[in-house]
């Protein structure tokens, strides 16, 4: 379980606990978080559940793969912090996690 | 116009009407929420039951788009097993198969499509399978596994994703196909002999050009597919991936007007101002193409709900998506972006024989749609030529050195 910490591009927190093996994108939808749309479901194919990771954790939300390198490199508004929040699954060692959302996700 | 405390009933507890609800109350709705489904569980997502899900790499929690719990915190009065019967928009009820009526000030039909079941002899024998529903994604995973044959009638994305499924499962796989080649309605032919070759490589058979008589079977149960040749394919299970069709009876019977589905605009409203209908059951302007079209897909499923949710709270209406798709089989990824409508240009970037490359369908020097192997920035660069109507250099886009940064012209 870890509280993860969702920022709206306006600001709004939402701070909600996501189990376990869990996506941090799954933690978004799941609890009803405006500003990741995950329109195919963790699949890595749609770029629309992209999130800035806290300069803080970004060590601990792992690397990137290929594919999700190449999505993020046509996605809009991408910083060197972006992560498609599908890749990130979730552990005990993401407890206090901070991730921001874009303005948009299309 | 809002109605912030209008009466919202929604029909079909699927993905566009889940969604739907969701962003009602993510958009500020406060009033009553309703949310029918014949089945017994709340919304889930379907792409995963051919794929993750049918290998066993997803569980029921991960399909849920949202917990059960979330529907009672949020005030939406979620009822399972119950199918609506009848719709009357002169006093705007709902009959429900329980008897009971329901009344609306505003009505989402969000009923999907179900899939087609051939009118031959054997059809009804036991073994004889449609995957629509988690239900019946259990009752295919239950009867597949090592040693098991599995008959797949038509060679469409859910035959060749459940072909795929199956071969990890352990299982042997048969496609039969009526066309001679795979994906002949939705893909070009360098795509279908693609897939044909890699699926072939992983141990699928091919039956093409061979048309099904009927089923044949043993106590009840099929065991093989008699072919209009005569031949008979032996095989413990048959899956039926010929195509579905639109729930759309309740909205005809009231007058609505249909096509191959509901009628909408963009604003997903039909043209009844108080029932609004999103998702597979529609047949939906397509504004990057000027025409109507049957999605099918969850990204236009989720297009439609913001739609009808941005409506009824009287929000802006979303930019116009252009319609996207994907499919994972074995290792492979892909991602198609648009709709080939009046093409005249078929083009490849990439080698097939590498496992990596695109299709481009062009009108002119414009992108109408792109098919993408493993190629995510042909996909996304593609969608958003497909949404600004560039102008492409053929040239540059035939040549895979050449950045897709820099193909438009
Ligand atoms: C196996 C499979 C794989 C797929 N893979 C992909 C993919 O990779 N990518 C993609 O984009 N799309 C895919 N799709 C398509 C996608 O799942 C659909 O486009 C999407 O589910 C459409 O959502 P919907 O809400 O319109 O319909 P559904 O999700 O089907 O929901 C409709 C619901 O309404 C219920 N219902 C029907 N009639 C009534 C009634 N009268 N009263 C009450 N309830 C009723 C149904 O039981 C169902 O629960 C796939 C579909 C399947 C079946
Ligand atoms: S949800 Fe589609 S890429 Fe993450």
């Amino acid at each position: 379980m870890a509280k993860i910490t969702y920022i709206e591009h306006d600001g709004t927190e939402h701070v909600v606990d996501v189990k376990n093996g869990l996506t941090v994108m799954e933690g978004a939808v799941k609890n009803n978080i405006p500003g990741i749309d995950a329109d195919c479901g963790g699949a890595c194919a749609c770029a629309t559940c992209h999130v800035y990771v806290d300069e803080a954790w970004r060590e601990k939300t792992g690397s990137t793969s290929a594919m999700e390198d190449s999505m993020l490199d046509f996605a809009e508004n991408v910083e060197p912090n972006s992560r498609l929040s599908c890749q990130i699954k979730v552990t005990d060692a993401l407890d206090g996690l901070i991730v921001r959302m874009p303005e948009s996700q299309h | 116009m809002s109605q912030s405390d209008a009466h919202v009933v929604i029909l079909g507890a699927g993905h566009a009407g889940g969604t739907a609800a969701a962003l009602l109350r993510q958009y500020g709705h406060t009033g009553l929420i309703t949310m029918v489904g014949e089945e017994p569980i709340p919304p889930y997502q379907r792409p995963p039951l051919s794929k993750a899900w049918l290998k066993g790499e997803a569980d029921a929690d991960s399909l849920a788009l949202k917990p059960l719990e979330f529907y009672g915190e949020q005030n939406i009065d979620f009822r399972p097993n119950l199918k609506a019967v009848k719709l009357a928009r002169s006093d705007k009820t709902v009959t429900l198969s329980d008897g009971s009526i329901v009344s609306y000030d505003v009505l989402i039909i969000a009923t999907g499509m179900r899939p087609i079941r051939l009118p031959i002899e054997g059809a009804d024998l036991e073994g004889v399978l449609t995957l629509r529903s988690a239900a019946d994604a259990e009752v295919i995973k239950a009867a597949l596994g090592p040693g098991k044959r599995l008959a797949i009638i038509g060679g469409g994305y859910i035959g060749l994703e459940v072909a795929a499924s199956a071969r990890a499962l352990g299982a042997e796989a048969v496609i039969i196909e009526r066309e001679p080649r795979i994906l002949a309605r939705s893909a070009c032919e360098a795509l279908s002999n693609f897939f044909h070759g890699y699926h072939l490589s992983r141990g699928v058979e091919f039956v093409l050009g061979a048309g099904v008589e009927a089923f044949v079977g043993e106590g009840g149960k099929v065991t093989g597919v008699r072919l209009a040749d005569g031949r008979v394919i032996e095989c413990d299970v048959v899956l039926l991936g010929v195509g579905a069709v639109p729930n759309d009876e309740i909205a005809r019977e009231a007058g609505l007007e249909c096509a191959r589905g509901i009628v909408v605009d963009l604003e997903a409203r039909t043209a009844d101002p108080s029932v609004f209908a999103i998702g597979d059951v529609t047949h939906r302007p397509l504004p990057h193409y000027g025409r109507m079209f049957g999605p099918e897909s969850v990204p236009s499923a989720l297009e439609q709900a913001k739609q009808a949710a941005s409506a009824i709270t009287g929000r802006a209406a979303p930019t116009p998506e252009v319609p996207w798709n994907w499919s994972d089989q074995y290792d492979l990824k892909l991602q198609i972006a648009g709709l080939p409508f009046d093409a005249d240009k078929i083009l490849l970037r990439g080698d097939p024989a590498s496992g990596k490359f695109a299709v481009f369908h062009l009108k002119g020097d414009q992108v109408q749609s792109v098919e993408a192997i493993n190629s995510p920035p042909e996909f996304m660069m593609g969608k958003q030529l497909i949404a600004n109507r560039k102008s492409v250099d053929p040239a540059k886009l035939a040549d895979p050195s050449v950045s897709m940064k820099e193909v438009a012209v």
